[in-house]
């Protein structure tokens, strides 16, 4: 495998490091990585998950609205951020692989690295504890 | 291919009777092809040395310049060719996020930090801007990446015919790799150095050393040994040395760091006047 871009190893770096729910996808939207806290959230380890898709992930958890319609991919968050190269925040309902029903928050936003170079895209996530 | 060293200190030139046998130059490292084609691998005061070498005959001369810092730049301005008028000089860097490369490096070549401004340079003087990827200078075929160290700053990987080396003067590897025994993919600048001939690279601290100066963006002896173990190195030359490192403590840390090399990786530490020669043919 190619050497990941030196932004997205140093996201992943920090990512290991925090608390909060994070998800990190390579330009194309393949899953690079997501961290111990959305393990817990996402039901399942990364290194039982691997890397996959932008058309696996977006639909594997099964993401629908709070009247259980399913949401399409193109309006997650995360995949604004990779097609449309912006800032974007959202909420909605997953299931997680452990198949828990989980309504989550997430902020997705594009990693462009010195000259514009768009390197990739991360999410952070909420689980929201009171629904 | 020729490797010498002009330069071989960090973060602040060092020069006095206990560093007089590995140098307190700053970082600067030639690379001259078979052809006679000239690579200067930045500007640390190592570089006024060298220039005062290079004959007036040598139409063109690129320096690469891996970032920004100081210790890497600061003797760009004693670089006798920058004021040859009929030299051909070419500035490769990088950017930052917000500067290209003539705003950054106006700020130390103007006053009040120097006296001669960039435009006024007698030399045709060319920059150009990279931030990553390959390009060839003569014989030369270049490949730089973004590392892991404060800022904009690049590695660069250099072949010529069959013979290759890599330059990391600054990368700070405990940060830049999830683990050295993981993924390459995950190794801030494997793929640059993999399987090279020479390895010039950071290596600043001791593992003691580095407690408290996590994020400064330098590597440990013994990491820079790993890493270039895993990557197929030949041949690590330890770099950057730490102003309060003197000749007698530098002895002791390559002796240290030869001994967790396995067989195949040979370990020295940089020293002033140091040629490293590598067959282009085999």
């Amino acid at each position: 495998m190619a050497q990941h871009e030196i932004e997205i190893i140093l996201t992943r770096q920090l990512a290991s490091c925090m608390a909060t729910p994070v998800f990190l996808v390579d330009p194309a939207g393949t899953l690079l990585y997501f961290n111990e806290p959305a393990e817990r959230v996402l039901g399942q380890r990364f290194d039982e998950a691997g890397e996959m898709p932008v058309e696996r992930w977006s639909t594997i958890f099964s993401p629908m609205d709070a009247a259980g319609v399913p949401l399409p991919a193109e309006s997650l968050p995360l995949v604004v951020a990779l097609t449309e190269c912006r800032p974007t925040h959202g909420h909605f309902w997953i299931h997680g692989l452990d198949h828990t029903l989980r309504r989550i928050e997430v902020t997705a936003f594009p990693i462009v690295g010195v000259a514009d170079r768009f390197v990739g895209a991360v999410a952070i996530f909420w689980e929201d504890p009171g629904e | 291919m020729k490797v010498v060293v002009w330069g071989t200190r960090g973060s602040l030139a060092s020069p006095g009777p206990d560093t007089a046998r590995y140098g307190g130059n700053t970082s600067c490292v030639e690379v001259r092809a078979d052809d006679g084609t000239v690579l200067v691998l930045d500007a640390g005061t190592g570089i006024r040395r060298l220039g005062m070498q290079l004959p007036p005959s040598l139409p063109r001369v690129d320096l690469l310049l891996s970032h920004l810092h100081m210790d890497h730049i600061q003797g760009l301005g004693f670089f006798a060719p920058l004021q040859r008028p009929n030299m051909d000089v070419r500035i490769w860097g990088p950017p930052s996020t917000t500067l290209d490369l003539r705003s950054r490096l106006i700020r130390y070549l103007s006053p009040p930090l120097f006296p001669v401004h960039l435009r006024d340079l007698a030399c045709c003087l060319t920059l150009q801007e990279i931030a990553g990827g390959h390009f060839d200078i003569g014989p030369f075929k270049v490949e730089s990446g973004l590392v892991c160290h404060p800022g904009t700053t690049l590695g660069y990987r250099i072949e010529a015919g069959a013979a290759s080396m890599a330059y990391l003067p600054d990368h700070e590897l405990r940060l830049g790799a999830v683990s050295l025994d993981g993924d390459p993919a995950w190794i801030s600048g494997f793929d640059l150095v993999r399987g090279v001939d020479v390895l010039i690279h950071d290596a600043q601290y001791t593992a003691a050393e580095y407690d408290g100066h996590s994020g400064w963006g330098h590597s440990t002896t013994d990491e820079v040994v790993r890493f270039a173990a895993r990557a197929g190195v030949r041949h690590v030359v330890l770099f950057h040395h730490s102003p309060d490192h003197d000749d007698a403590t530098l002895d002791r840390l390559v002796a240290d760091a030869a001994r967790l090399a396995p067989p195949g990786l040979t370990v020295t530490a940089a020293a002033e006047g140091t040629a490293y020669t590598i067959a282009e043919t085999r």
